[in-house]
């Protein structure tokens, strides 16, 4: 974990509510996909925690739904504002779980830590598809980038106005893998737990108070005691996972 | 050179700064991130005879300046720390460290302050008695100044160490508190802890918290705290230990001149990790700024 400054660089709306922020800085605490970063932001007393989507040398991009306080003064902020940022919190991806064939499953802001991931799955010569779930067609966003790298991309939406009618449950009936890497809403995570038989790393979410392990304010129970979601996690393998 | 040592209850530290239990686990995540033997010391996380998971989540919530918890005491019970913790700390802290001791009942309480009385490394035993007394119908010991006074009796029988008795701000006087704890033979009072509040969810409806309320702290109580610490000072002899939403150098001084001998910072930890180690840095320079050569001759000089 690093303290560091970053300088916005790109801040635009992908949908109504959902927005990618693109900051440059040092990334170099950054050592997996699936791992977030903790921003510091004016007036409000707690850190706000995103997942990366993106990062190289230079460059860090997240991808961030308004839903309070915190991510719509996020949505505010101007190209060249500087954020204190903690970056490389979390564990991240284990890629070396894949198998041949691994499915990303992502649903609405489950997907953005599934592009590093992809990207990196690709660099290691894998075939990866890719399910993205979300609401309605309005809510779709990264399916470009992802069909750019992906080997097979599939959307679902609950209402059916684009792609397979459903969850990604729906989607990946009849679809073959080995692994599954995921990310979205508890719900989701559940249900896919439940439907596919092959191990995965599911990343979960929850409200935080520091971001890195020190104030058990995340904790979860877990087949191998407990565990910190910000620390520990926020992937863990499937089979640890008590539902 | 200004001097930053103080005495606290025969023990001296290079300075005054304590991070808070519950805000500091027990010193490894912090250690990762600079040599935490800059402490004066630190309060490691409030420890139970037996392993607890704590409260279900959401256990924060966020508050206009500060914030509220109800991890719920969430901490690897006393034999793991004994067992794990302490041997770990050992390789990288190299100072007496606090141990924060809470319990359900006086027996857990002195059960848990024996087994850590024969630590090396404990320098003080921190007694929280904030947690709900299971033999007094749930209520906490802190809140009467006969259930506190009653946990202070039985830890000082089955410990050398210095006792700290860490009070609760959720209480009428907490004056008659403090007083009853001394009569017992507290070696210290550290206060204050959280204070009760709660958060509603406008989307839900609902309490933000799973266990709906939880302990609120943050730099909007350090006027309350700093008020506590002034009127405890003014009735007691024994040092106070000062914590309340300080996050600053400045906040540190301002803690001493209303009474405190030390001061813990809790909150301020969990948003930015590296304070204490750049309150530590800054100190001597506000000390200049402030006239101040000697930080231990402006304890209670508000008064």
């Amino acid at each position: 974990m690093k303290e560091v400054i970053f300088e916005i660089k790109q801040n635009v709306a992908l949908t109504d509510t959902v927005y990618k922020m693109v900051l440059e800085g040092d990334t170099s605490a950054i050592s997996a996909s699936g791992q977030f970063v903790n921003i510091k932001l004016d007036g409000l007393y707690l850190r706000r925690p995103i997942s990366i989507c993106d990062y190289d040398d230079g460059l860090l991009t997240i991808i961030y739904k308004v839903v309070g306080e915190g991510t719509e003064l996020m949505s505010e902020l101007n190209v060249g504002d500087k954020l204190n940022i903690l970056v490389g919190l979390g564990n991240g991806y284990d890629l070396s779980l894949s198998g041949d064939a691994p499915v990303l499953v992502g649903g609405g802001v489950g997907v953005p830590p599934l592009y590093k991931l992809c990207k990196m799955l690709k660099e290691q010569g894998k075939t990866v598809k890719v399910v993205l779930g979300f609401n309605t067609a309005d809510d779709i966003f990264y399916k470009d980038e992802f069909e750019k790298i992906a080997d097979e991309v599939v959307v679902a939406t609950v209402d059916g106005s684009c792609g397979v009618k459903g969850f990604v449950t729906d989607a990946l009936k009849n679809m073959n893998y080995t692994y599954v890497y995921t990310c979205g809403p508890y719900p989701m995570l559940k249900a896919l737990a439940a439907a596919t038989e092959c191990s995965g790393q599911y990343s979960l979410e929850e409200r935080m108070g520091c971001g890195f392990g020190a104030c058990m304010g995340c904790s979860c129970k877990t087949m191998l005691g407990n565990k910190r979601i910000c620390k520990d996690g926020p992937v863990f393998v499937k089979e640890e996972i008590i539902w | 050179m200004v001097n930053t040592k103080v005495e606290l209850c025969g023990i001296k530290i290079d300075n005054p700064l304590i991070p808070a239990s519950g805000t500091f686990g027990y010193g490894k995540e912090f250690s990762e991130l600079y040599d935490i033997n800059c402490l004066g010391s630190f309060s490691f996380k409030g420890t139970t005879l037996e392993a607890r998971f704590g409260n279900p989540t959401p256990r924060i919530a966020e508050c206009p300046s500060g914030m509220i918890n109800a991890v719920g005491l969430q901490n690897p019970g006393v034999k793991a720390v004994v067992e794990k913790e302490l041997p770990e700390l050992k390789k990288f802290f190299h100072k007496p460290v606090m141990a924060n001791i809470c319990g359900f009942s006086i027996e857990e309480y002195t059960e848990v302050s024996r087994i850590l009385d024969k630590e090396e490394q404990v320098g003080w035993l921190e007694i929280n008695v904030s947690c709900p007394n299971v033999h007094g119908g749930g209520m906490s010991f802190g809140v009467t100044p006969d259930g506190a006074a009653s946990v202070v009796k039985a830890v000082k029988a089955v410990t050398t160490k210095p006792v700290i008795i860490k009070l609760s701000p959720n209480v009428t006087d907490i004056v008659s508190i403090a007083k009853a704890c001394e009569a017992e033979g507290a070696d210290a009072i550290s206060m204050i802890n959280t204070m009760l509040g709660m958060r509603i969810d406008l989307r839900t409806k609902k309490p933000v918290i799973a266990n709906k309320m939880g302990g609120f702290s943050g730099p909007a109580i350090k006027p309350v705290a700093l008020r506590m610490v002034y009127q405890v000072y003014d009735a007691v002899k024994i040092p106070i230990v000062g914590m309340g939403g300080l996050s600053s150098a400045e906040d540190v001084i301002e803690m001493m001149l209303a009474g405190a001998t030390a001061v813990e910072i809790g909150s301020a930890n969990l948003v930015d990790p590296y304070i204490c180690r750049d309150i530590i840095d800054k100190l001597p320079e506000v000390m200049e700024k402030y006239k101040i050569n000697n930080l231990k001759d402006i304890i209670g000089g508000a008064h």
